[in-house]
């Protein structure tokens, strides 16, 4: 026996775009009467009028198309993709808000979604109360609920608060109470999307290590959809990347999430070359500045940046080095940096790498001037913002113990003792 | 794989046979019911500490309006029941029916955000209001029955309490069923016709005025009498009144008949509401 637990076929999801149905009973009510005498709806000729012009063809719109997968038991899978690939639609037929135009999803057990936690959660209610009506909702059983209810209030660090009225909650405490009731489902499917985006560290982590816990420990399937790369990498065995409402790559997570990076076309627009610069100075001449991308497409902040820099020379030099400025799209000065100094022979073509290490620049967009020094002091030509990339999170651990972004200018790994 | 097929606890396809209406599905969810009807009753406690006070005030302020209007205005018969009593008998009934009605045709926008993220049986939602809707009519009730006891122990009245009042409980789940089919019959409706929502509130103000309400079946001359049997709710607030006050007019193939009607109407409530239920999201 396979133990595939959801299996999806040929899945489609259309939607019209604008009005629905004519939107009034008596456009309806007068069509129908148009038509009880044989002749034309009058409004449907309208429609038709419409149809005939250009943009009618985009008049429906797929949001999902063709869609086939199949998900093992307790397998954790990632959904990745850009807004409007159709996550979002996807999860909502697997959790029934809405139904499929075509295709069908088949599944064994209960599925529980998390498309947004807190459903329902009515604000004059008690947080204890609010559990009871969040977990019903959910579909838990009374007495389940109230079995695991200190469970669920020590997941969520809200003891002192339980018997107030979740309108005087802290929007933390909401979400954290709001995701124990939801952790504690136990449903065979569990759906999560985006929860991480809210919650401290502390708060993340207990989520993530009750998801891993759901998965490994239970043997349940979860179906996990974020925009956190570095929570679907660690968690997730195999990824689904979505785009344009169809699935654009089906396996491996890390290839998978590369394949995003690079043409999610998050970044992409960010990552600017400006190879044929203004003419400057005859004596010296800027063929390029350009960063050497790695295989994967992106550059990691646990990758290191080689930047390399053509020159040709007109006359010779006694001393030249090449100075490089590095600041970041926030107009910080962050660093310089220097070649050694050579000695320069009549047209000379010279090409100069910098290696920027790695862990050092955080997730951001930064850009480089580069200085043209003679004599070791002399500057003679200080070029425009030639070169412009960013740098994306690494999925590789750099020791913070949390999965939600890295803070500051600087994504540098520090040893740390404890003694 | 053959076999493994006939695994699947869910199955979820683009449509559905409209008989089926899993009655079965609902009843499992029966807990929700529950806790949404405390949830009505408790948030509506606790948001003002006039909030049940008004369960009170509004009957109050309608039967002595109706009283000055209808009875010493108008002079429209009251049975020969004080017409205090009277009113309370027709008002009482009668605003449960229109509370629940009004609430249930707006299932799908009031909960649209649940909807939105969470399945459960949508059922849920409108049974749930019917059921606590009690609350407020059980309050009113209890005004009703105190003011019967003033008249009859304190003053000279004819009122009687008849074995009619048994059929009490009945009364009310009929009441009740029939609230509920219309209000989902429209909830389903409006979802597709938006101008239908403006309809409903002068509609239930026009419905009130064929139900005897204001005034007693005996009082309708013959020639419209038809009319206002026809009515489902007649009979009901009709046998309420002959239970409580010992005056009405009805017999028990009045309440056969209302009750067929409202068995049909919740039918095709159902079956209705149903079909809009997969794909109203698609719409709000």
């Amino acid at each position: 026996m396979s133990n595939t637990i959801i299996s999806v076929e040929n899945l489609s999801k259309q939607y019209r775009l604008g009005m629905v149905g004519s939107g009034t009973l008596r456009e309806d009510l007068v069509g129908w009467w148009y038509k009880v005498r044989g002749k034309e709806d009058p409004y449907l000729k309208l429609g038709e009028t419409n149809t005939r012009d250009a943009k009618a063809g985009s008049d429906y719109v797929w949001a999902l198309k063709d869609v086939n997968f199949e998900v093992k038991q307790g397998e954790v899978l990632g959904i990745i993709g850009k807004n409007g690939a159709g996550k979002s639609t996807l999860l909502k037929l697997l959790s029934r808000v809405t139904a499929p135009t075509t295709g069908c999803i088949k599944a064994k057990g209960r599925i529980a979604s998390l498309l947004e936690v807190g459903t329902g959660f009515h604000p004059e209610l008690t947080g204890k109360e609010n559990v009871y009506l969040n977990g019903s909702i959910m579909g838990m059983r009374r007495e389940e609920i109230t079995r695991k209810l200190d469970e669920i209030i020590d997941f969520a660090g809200v003891e002192r608060y339980i018997d107030t009225p979740v309108k005087r909650y802290s929007s933390g405490m909401y979400v954290r109470l709001a995701f124990a009731v939801a952790a504690h489902l136990e449903p065979e499917i569990l759906i999560v999307d985006e929860v991480l985006a809210v919650g401290d560290a502390e708060f993340q982590k207990k989520a993530i290590g009750k998801m891993e816990d759901v998965s490994s420990g239970q043997g349940r399937t979860v179906l996990f959809v974020s925009h956190n790369m570095k929570a679907v990498s660690t968690m997730c065995s195999r990824t689904l990347l979505m785009e344009d409402g169809s699935i654009a790559f089906n396996g491996n997570t890390d290839e998978a999430v590369d394949r995003y990076l690079s043409l999610g076309g998050v970044q992409n627009d960010l990552l600017r070359f400006e190879e044929d610069l203004p003419d400057n100075d005859t004596l010296i001449k800027l063929h390029y500045s350009k960063i050497i991308i790695p295989e994967s497409g992106v550059i990691k902040t646990s990758n290191v940046i080689p930047i390399e820099v053509k020159l040709s020379f007109s006359e010779p030099i006694d001393f030249f080095h090449l100075n490089m400025h590095v600041w970041t799209a926030s107009e910080i000065h962050l660093f310089e940096a220097s070649t050694e100094a050579i000695k320069i022979a009549k047209g000379d073509v010279k090409t100069f790498t910098f290696f920027i290490p790695k862990w050092l620049l955080n997730e951001s967009q930064y850009f480089c001037v580069f200085n043209f020094v003679i004599d070791k002091s002399r500057v003679i030509y200080k070029t425009p913002r030639v070169l412009r990339f960013s740098v994306v999170e690494s999925l590789e651990d750099n020791g913070l113990l949390w999965y939600g972004r890295t803070y500051g200018v600087l994504s540098v790994k520090v040893d740390s003792t404890i003694s | 794989m053959q076999v493994d097929k006939e695994n699947w606890s869910l199955i979820i396809e683009p449509h559905e046979k409209w008989w089926n209406l899993r009655i079965k599905e609902i009843w499992s969810y029966r807990e929700l019911v529950l806790i949404f009807v405390r949830r009505d009753i408790v948030a509506v406690y606790k948001q003002t500490i006039l909030g049940p006070l008004w369960f009170f005030l509004a009957p109050i302020f309608t039967v002595v309006a109706y009283n000055f209007v209808f009875g010493s205005i108008a002079g429209m018969s009251t049975d020969g029941i004080p017409g205090p009593v009277f009113y309370l008998s027709g008002t009482t009934l009668w605003n449960y029916f229109s509370t629940c009605f009004t609430a249930t045709s707006n299932t799908f926008t009031d909960n649209a955000a649940i909807f939105g993220k969470v399945y459960f049986p949508r059922m849920i939602a409108p049974i749930a209001t019917v059921i606590s809707t009690l609350f407020k009519f059980g309050v009113q009730l209890l005004m009703f029955f105190s003011l019967v006891a003033y008249y009859m122990f304190f003053t000279d009245s004819n009122l009687e309490i008849t074995k009619w009042a048994w059929l009490f409980p009945l009364l009310v789940i009929m009441m009740g069923g029939l609230a509920l089919g219309v209000g989902i019959i429209l909830s389903a409706m409006t979802t597709k016709y938006r101008d239908l929502k403006n309809f409903i509130g002068f509609g239930v103000t026009l419905l009130m005025y064929v139900s005897p309400v204001i005034y007693p079946v005996s009082a309708v001359p013959d020639s419209y009498k038809w009319f206002v049997k026809f009515n489902p709710i007649s009979p009901i607030i009709e046998a309420f009144r002959l239970g409580f006050t010992g005056v009405g007019t009805v017999d028990a193939i009045d309440l056969v008949y209302s009750g067929a009607f409202i068995s049909v109407i919740l039918l095709i409530g159902v079956i209705l509401f149903h079909r809009v239920e997969r794909t109203f999201m698609d719409t709000v």
